[in-house]
This record gives C-alpha cells, structure tokens and sequence, in this order.
C-alpha cells in the first residue's frame, strides 16, 4: 500500500473528484508526492446480501447478490482512480479500500500533508448540511490539514444572506441578594 | 413447536450453505409421525399448497428467462439513457422499475436480478450508489402488494382469499400506490445529501437493444392470469404457458439448457415451503393457534384492520414474514378477505423495518457471523422506522377506501 506519510491525499469520490484533482493541480508544489484515495462503502454489498438473507428458505449462496455487487463496486472504484490518475497527468499513489467511508479516510490520511475533499452536501442552501454526513466526519476528525473545495463555482460573497438585526441587550442578571 | 422453531432456526442460520430443506422436509415427516398432525391433515394442507408452489415455481423461471434474454440489462441501458446523469430523475425511475419488476416478476426478480443492475447504473452514471440500492432493497417488500404473483406471501393469502386475480389487484392498487409515494417522500429527504451530488450522462449513444418478445410474453401471462383467474381457471396455467413459449424459445436458440430452467425453480426452497406449512399447521393446531387469536382484532372496520396489519408487521419482524403469513392467515381467514389483505400490507411492508427482513435473521447474523458495520446499520434501522410505521398506516387507510369504494 502507497504512504501517505507527507503526500497529499485526494479523496476521489462519486460525481465530485473532477474538482478535488483540479484543487491537486492547482496547490500542490509539482514534484510533491500526491496519493489519490477511494473508499467503497461496505454498506452497498452489505444491503445487497442483507436484502437476500430476507428472502426466506432461499438459501442459494450463487444467487446471493451481495457478492456481485462487491465486484461490480471494485471495478467501478478502480475506473474512478484512472480517471483521476489520467486528469492529473502525475505520477500518484493509489489508495482502495473499503469500509465505512468516513473511518477509513480518518484513517488513511494519518500523517498526510494535506487532504483534498470536495463539498458533497445538500449545496442550494448553504450552511452545516453542504457538507454530506461522511465529509462532516473527515473534516472534523481529520488528523492533517485539510482543503474543502466547491465542485462547481464557488458562491460570491453577495449570496450570503444580511446578517439579523441587531439584538436588544439581554436583560442584566439580578445580583447578588443584598442582605 | 420444537420442530418448528428447529425449521426457522436452521433456515436463519443457513449452515455451509446447506438448503433449508434439509431439516424441513424431515420436521415435516416428524411431525406427521408423531401424530402432531394427522396424515389426512397434512394431505389437505398438501393439496392447497401444491397449487401455489407450482404458481412459485413458474413466476421464478419466467424471472430467470426473462434475465437470460437481456430484460434486464436493457433495463439498465434505459435507466442510465433516461436519467440524464441525474440522481434524483435516477431515483424516480429506479422506484418505477423496481415498483413494477417486484410487482410482475415477485420480489426475487428485484432482490436477485435487479439490484446488481442499478448499482452498475449508478456506477456507469458516478452517482452515490446508496439511495438507488437501498431503493430496490425497500421495494422488493412494499413493491410487492399488487398482485398475487408479486410475493409468495401474496400467493398464499390470495388462495386463502378466494378473490379473483383482478379483484385482488383491484383492491390492492391503491395501498400499493400510497406506500411507494410514502417511501419516496421519505428517500428524497433521507437521501437528500446524496441526491445533490450530481452525476455525468452517459456518453456512449445508440438505443439498448430491447427484448421485444420476452415483453411481449410477459404482459400476455400478466393477462392470462386475470382472465383465466375470472374464468374460474387457476392463473398459475398462465404462468407456465409464459414460461413454456419463453422456455421453448431460449432452448431453440440454445441459450438456456433445461437443468438450467430446473435449478431456476429452485425445487428445494418449494419442498422447504411446504414442509414449513405442514410444520406451521401443526403448530397452529396444537395451541399457538388458539394462543394467538385473541390477539388478533375481529371485524373489517378500519381499526381492526389497523391491527391485523400492525400485529402481521410485528410478527414478520420476529419470525420472518413466511411463517408469519402460514400462521395468520388461518386465524384472519373468518374475517373475509379484507383481513386477509390486512396481513399482507403487514408481512409485505414490516420487513424493511430491519434490513434483513426480521430480527431473528439479524440477530443470528450478526452473532455469527460479525457481518455488517455497524452505522449502515443504524442507518437502514432508521430509514425503516421513517417508512415503515407511516406507510403501514396510508396503505391500511387506502385498503379501507378501496373496500368501501369497490364494495368488501
């Protein structure tokens, strides 16, 4: 497996890598060491072969779906890397793994220089829920710096919305009880 | 009892991938032996199954003929062409294909042949796989209410009803309607997150070569079963001429082979289903039977059908909706068919309450076995007690107006 002892780790995901490498090409030194890094949710092939376990008195594991969809998922992973490998035109580690998403970035990137991450939330209302669940997790729990980058424009300062009114004062709290 | 919790125990647990059969069928003839039910009792129970597994068994051939010609794969050429890179336009027609496929060609379809071909959209398209795969999942059982070829459960409760094929399908529509648009409601929120990241259309042009025929054959059967079912003709014929035409076709043109059609019909898993009813029968007349029916409410008003529904949810979740379904039924059965549908919206929605369909899988899985990580699942547990408890309700309400509107 790749170190990533002082590279800079892109994680490649699903719809949002395009803007994670593009960050890569922009920010990292040329001849830095870059790791591109995937994580397949085991939660896919786990739902698969949870919802064949539910279809009682089946129990033919080669009609198990759990298995296909492990390997369809490995091949679709392993398409994304050299996609991103092939647009960032660099020589790069890869990383592939699988589990919960979040854990496993968390603990890929021990020791990293930098973690690249594109925002993959709810983006039409900007706020806590722009971040998609996994990301929230990296990015608070990530243990090397990390660089959050739009997959789109990013918005222009005019969209945030005008700050409320300003606030009475609250009321004082009552002092001490004189005696 | 023993027998039959022996029966349960070993199919959960599914040893070295060994058929469920392999214990079932001697429970059966212990319990036949040992007097628990008498030879001419299990004859009988014989007799009424036997129609039933012979409908399975077509419904199950017919799904894998329809899979060797490429229905599916079309299917998946067609999802990722219509979706436009799109992942909540991909949902929608994920909920679509799945409600019908789960509908037409019964639950396994979706769970065996679907789901790997959604995923494999998803992937093609670079959308986040989850929402479209937890989809198939969820409507595999609440997909399957429409007809009586849908679920096996349906299969049963539709011979114990004594409804013809397009009165069940005419009662059931509505219920079928009001849990998918609950459980699509609540994915486009629960999913939200993942819906927003946006995918590529696909790029390679040309329209998937759809197989013509194989639906053609296919919507003939679907109308062979209502008018031989109102002809008084038991639809399973329909459902063999389907498979024989599509069968007769597939081995000319030396695509399948006919061990392969016998192992689609999966002969130990319908020996398994009537072995587990004589079981489930001798049971039910040795005291669970009386046991249980106080339990369950009398009458078709809509709070009685509130708890027939509830009661066959919660027994599904604990025993696995197929013995839950042999069990209730008996004891619905007096009240007319509007219980017996009852049960259905029951044992067919309460199993996405967890994510193997019932606690008893479950919790044997994950005993021995260690499978599954944790947070997924939470998060399918969460995503049933969102779905499950609301559609229940709008599918009983939707059973009660379609009996008061097409008369009980």
């Amino acid at each position: 497996m790749p170190d990533t002892e002082a590279a800079t780790v892109i994680w490649i995901t699903e719809g949002t890598w395009q803007a994670s490498v593009d960050a890569a090409l922009r920010f990292v030194q040329p001849g830095a060491p870059i790791t591109l890094l995937h994580v397949t949710p085991a939660e896919l092939s786990d739902t698969a072969h949870g919802a064949y376990l539910g279809l009682f008195g089946r129990g033919r594991p080669d009609r198990d779906p759990g298995p296909h969809v492990a390997k369809l998922a490995a091949q679709s992973a392993a398409g994304l890397l050299d996609a991103a490998a092939a647009r960032l035109g660099r020589p790069a580690g890869r990383i592939e793994r699988n589990g919960p998403p979040e854990r496993e970035v968390v603990t890929a990137v021990a020791g990293a220089a930098l973690l690249i991450v594109a925002r993959d939330g709810d983006r039409s209302r900007l706020g806590p829920k722009s971040l998609g669940k996994a990301t929230r997790f990296v990015v608070d729990h990530a243990p090397c710096p990390v660089l959050v980058v739009w997959p789109e424009a990013a918005p222009a300062v005019a969209t945030i919305p005008p700050p409320p009114p300003h606030p009475p004062d609250p009321p004082k709290p009552p002092g001490p009880p004189r005696p | 009892m023993a027998a039959l919790v022996v029966v349960l125990g070993w199919a959960v647990w599914r040893p070295r991938g060994l058929p469920e059969a392999v214990v079932a069928v001697p429970a059966a003839l212990l319990v036949i032996a040992t007097g628990a039910i008498s030879a001419h009792d299990a004859g009988e129970q014989a007799r009424r199954l036997g129609p039933v597994i012979g409908f399975l068994a077509a419904v199950l051939v017919l799904a894998q003929l329809c899979d060797d010609d490429g229905l599916f794969r079309a299917c998946g050429a067609w999802l990722a062409r219509a979706a436009a890179g799109r992942p909540q336009r991909l949902l929608a027609l994920v909920f679509a294909v799945a409600a019908v496929t789960t509908a037409v060609l019964s639950l396994d379809a979706t769970v065996v042949l679907l789901t790997p071909v959604v995923f494999a959209t998803a992937a093609r398209l670079e959308v986040r796989a989850r929402p479209h795969l937890y989809a198939c999942t969820h409507l595999s059982n609440s997909g399957s209410l429409l007809l009586p070829v849908s679920n096996l459960t349906n299969l049963l409760a539709f011979a114990a009803s004594g409804l013809s094929f397009g009165r069940f399908a005419g009662l059931m529509a509505l219920p079928w309607l009001g849990v998918i648009g609950t459980e699509y409601v609540v994915f486009r929120r629960f999913f939200a997150a993942d819906l927003a990241v946006g995918g590529r259309p696909v790029q390679d042009g040309g329209a998937p070569e759809v197989p013509v025929f194989t639906l053609a054959v296919v919507a003939a059967t679907l109308a062979g079963f209502v008018l031989a079912s109102a002809a008084g003709v038991n639809p399973a014929w329909a459902a063999l001429a389907g498979v024989v035409v599509l069968g007769a076709r597939a081995l000319a043109q030396r695509r399948t082979s006919v061990p392969a059609l016998a192992r689609a019909a999966d002969a130990p898993f319908l020996l398994f289903v009537l072995s587990l009813g004589i079981v489930v029968q001798a049971v039910t007349g040795n005291g669970l039977g009386s046991a249980l029916r106080p339990l369950v409410p009398a009458g078709t008003s809509l709070p009685a059908l509130l708890g027939v529904a509830a009661l066959a949810a919660a027994l599904a979740n604990v025993i696995n909706n197929l013995p839950a379904v042999l069990i209730l039924l008996p004891l619905a059965a007096p009240a007319g068919p509007a219980a017996i549908l009852a049960v259905l919206l029951g044992v067919n929605i309460g199993p996405n309450l967890t994510y193997t369909g019932s606690l008893a899988t479950l919790l044997w899985r994950r005993v021995l076995r260690q499978h599954g990580s944790g947070p997924s699942l939470w998060e399918f547990t969460r995503l049933g007690l969102l779905t499950v408890p609301a559609g229940l309700a709008i599918a009983v309400l939707a059973l009660w107006a379609a009996l008061h509107v097409l008369g009980g």
